[in-house]
């Protein structure tokens, strides 16, 4: 009974009528909304009037000690990602090779380091000197300061996370990649380097975003083989004059500072790496802000 | 489309010496015998088409000649050379991934699903192996990328990204980069199955072309109008096996085998 669609040439101009119809209202919206303002007000009220002086975090919120462990904390972030990328991508390789020597190896390591709590790791490099009273002919001592127990117990802990973020990029890119590449008649080598790791880092790129962002957090345990990065220190501070919750949220704005300056790095390392995987480009900060805060209109623009 | 290519033949070969032979080619994954026994020759400048019904092993026979596959059984000759060993004193030397890739550089290979790098423009696509494999200077790869890119209708895609062409324009792409290393002898597995059926010609086009130009070629599809047109032979595939091969128009018109002329009423 139906009948044919009009093709559109054949279509009269018509006169139509623009729909205006009265919008469902959201009462549960402004109810939640109420609630979670009320909420906010209590917090801040309680902390405005808590026994903080503000004062004192400000005064040492740019202090030459604070700023000095600030500068620590992302000096060893930035040793220990670096070390905990080489590992990854060497343990991945290991992983799946056909060696089933190096691929077991590799196996147990990523068992173990990501079976064991990093602040376990990290206090057994610094204890090191009770069972190795020597290392290379040196005092055991000399030779893991509290920076290179730091480093290796965060470095080598990051390498096995990082080991199966790079073995899930190698292997989301597709089999055909490999094949046409291999057809061409590349090499095994130059198809990973020039066709399948670009390929892989997004994948890669997005997770290990991340888990530096969370080494800048997890190196605060490195205070425990007493390395001075900026909780350490403000330890160190707050043990003389006793402003223990001043100084924590002195620290937290460092963290704060850093966290969110590498989050700006990411996005725009993410956006270079997925050129080519979607026609347009991905969104650009303010887009996202606009989509973010105007969740329900539909802007074009797709937040991933 | 224009076909008129200006590449002259490809390298000539021994006029008697045929580019690919096989010898009772066999090949199993696992207990699944695929490839039951495979004797076929491709002269040079000749076009294969090889059709049957999925599963019948044609796609594995294709890739077997490129070595992406390794024989289990028989012998397998391109251009004179044994695929994927050395024989020597009664013996075979495996050959090493090195020795392997020097082998596919003559060999062309287009895919069903394209498989285009996407982290590179199409131009990026072409360049890839001449100035990675063979060194070619970048500007000499880019000029000879262009011709390429006009030579199969692209000229002005040079700098689009797979992900912004059509399928049929992806596949002329991947064409394009596979004529870049040169090669002898191209290999098509399927180079129509994955496109919509109003883009198929386009990519028929330059084919054809190809054809016209002398290139040997093997193509498995599904396309019996260009296995007529443009084969000069045709090889009808079943079980691991080859049932029928002879001239295009009379294994199509006049087939001699109750399995060949079981598919072909479904298909034609």
């Amino acid at each position: 009974m139906t009948t044919p669609p009009t093709p559109a040439a054949d279509k009269q101009p018509a006169k139509r009528e623009h729909i205006k119809a009265i919008p469902v209202p959201h009462y549960g919206r402004w109810v939640a909304a109420v609630v979670v303002l009320v909420g906010v007000g209590l917090l801040i009220n309680a902390f405005a009037t808590a026994k903080i002086q503000w004062s004192m975090t400000g005064k040492y919120l740019f202090d030459d000690q604070i700023m000095k462990g600030a500068g620590n904390t992302l000096l060893i972030s930035l040793a220990s990602m670096a070390l905990g990328l080489v590992l990854g991508i060497v343990a991945a390789i290991m992983r799946l090779s056909g060696n089933p020597v190096t691929s077991t190896v590799s196996s147990v390591y990523i068992w173990f380091f990501r079976g064991t709590p990093v602040l376990v790791q990290l206090l057994i490099w610094g204890n090191l000197a009770l069972v190795f009273p020597t290392m290379f002919g040196q005092n055991t001592n000399d030779v893991i300061t509290p920076f290179m127990a730091a480093f290796l117990g965060l470095g080598i802990n990051e390498g096995a996370y990082m080991a199966e973020i790079v073995r899930s990029g190698i292997q989301s890119v597709d089999e055909g990649q490999t094949e046409a590449a291999h057809a061409l008649g590349m090499s095994k080598g130059r198809t990973l380097r020039r066709i399948v790791l670009p390929q892989a880092m997004r994948v890669i790129v997005p997770p290990t975003g991340n888990e530096f962002i969370n080494m800048l957090k997890t190196s605060s345990l490195a205070s425990a083989v007493v390395y001075p990065e900026v909780l350490q220190k403000a330890k160190d501070v707050y043990t003389n004059n006793l402003a223990v919750m001043e100084l924590l949220f002195a620290a937290c704005f460092w963290y704060l500072l850093l966290t969110t300056v590498f989050s700006i790095g990411q996005y725009y390392l993410e956006r270079y790496f997925s050129r080519g995987a979607s026609r347009a480009l991905p969104p650009t900060p303010l887009q996202r802000i606009r989509a973010n805060l105007f969740p329900t209109r539909r802007s074009g623009v797709e937040i991933r | 489309m224009t076909t008129n290519f200006d590449k002259p033949a490809p390298k000539a070969a021994d006029p008697g010496r045929p580019m690919v032979k096989a010898e009772d080619v066999c090949k199993s994954f696992g207990a699944v015998e695929v490839l039951k026994g495979i004797d076929l020759e491709v002269g040079s400048g000749e076009v294969m088409c090889i059709v049957g019904p999925s599963g019948s092993g044609k796609s594995t026979f294709l890739r077997c000649i490129n070595h992406l596959e390794k024989v289990n059984a028989g012998r397998l000759w391109v251009d004179g050379e044994l695929v994927g060993y050395r024989e020597k004193e009664g013996k075979l030397y495996e050959l090493r991934d090195s020795e392997v890739a020097l082998k596919r550089r003559d060999i062309g290979m287009v895919f069903q699903r394209f498989n285009l790098f996407p982290h590179m423009t199409a131009a990026g696509n072409i360049m890839e192996a001449p100035t990675q494999v063979k060194g070619i200077s970048r500007s000499d790869a880019r000029e000879r990328a262009h011709q390429l890119l006009a030579r199969v209708g692209l000229a002005d895609k040079a700098n689009a990204y797979p992900a912004q062409l059509s399928g049929g324009q992806q596949q002329r792409v991947a064409i394009a980069r596979a004529l870049a290393m040169d090669p002898k002898l191209m290999l098509f597995d399927e180079p129509t199955s994955a496109l919509d059926p109003e883009l198929v010609g386009e990519v028929l086009d330059v084919m054809r072309g190809l054809a016209e130009d002398g290139m040997t070629m093997i193509v498995v599809t599904h396309e019996m109008g260009f296995a007529r047109e443009v084969g000069d032979s045709l090889v009808f595939m079943d079980d691991g096996l080859v049932v029928e091969a002879g001239l295009p128009r009379e294994v199509l018109t006049n087939p001699q085998h109750e399995r060949t002329k079981a598919f072909l009423s479904k298909v034609l």
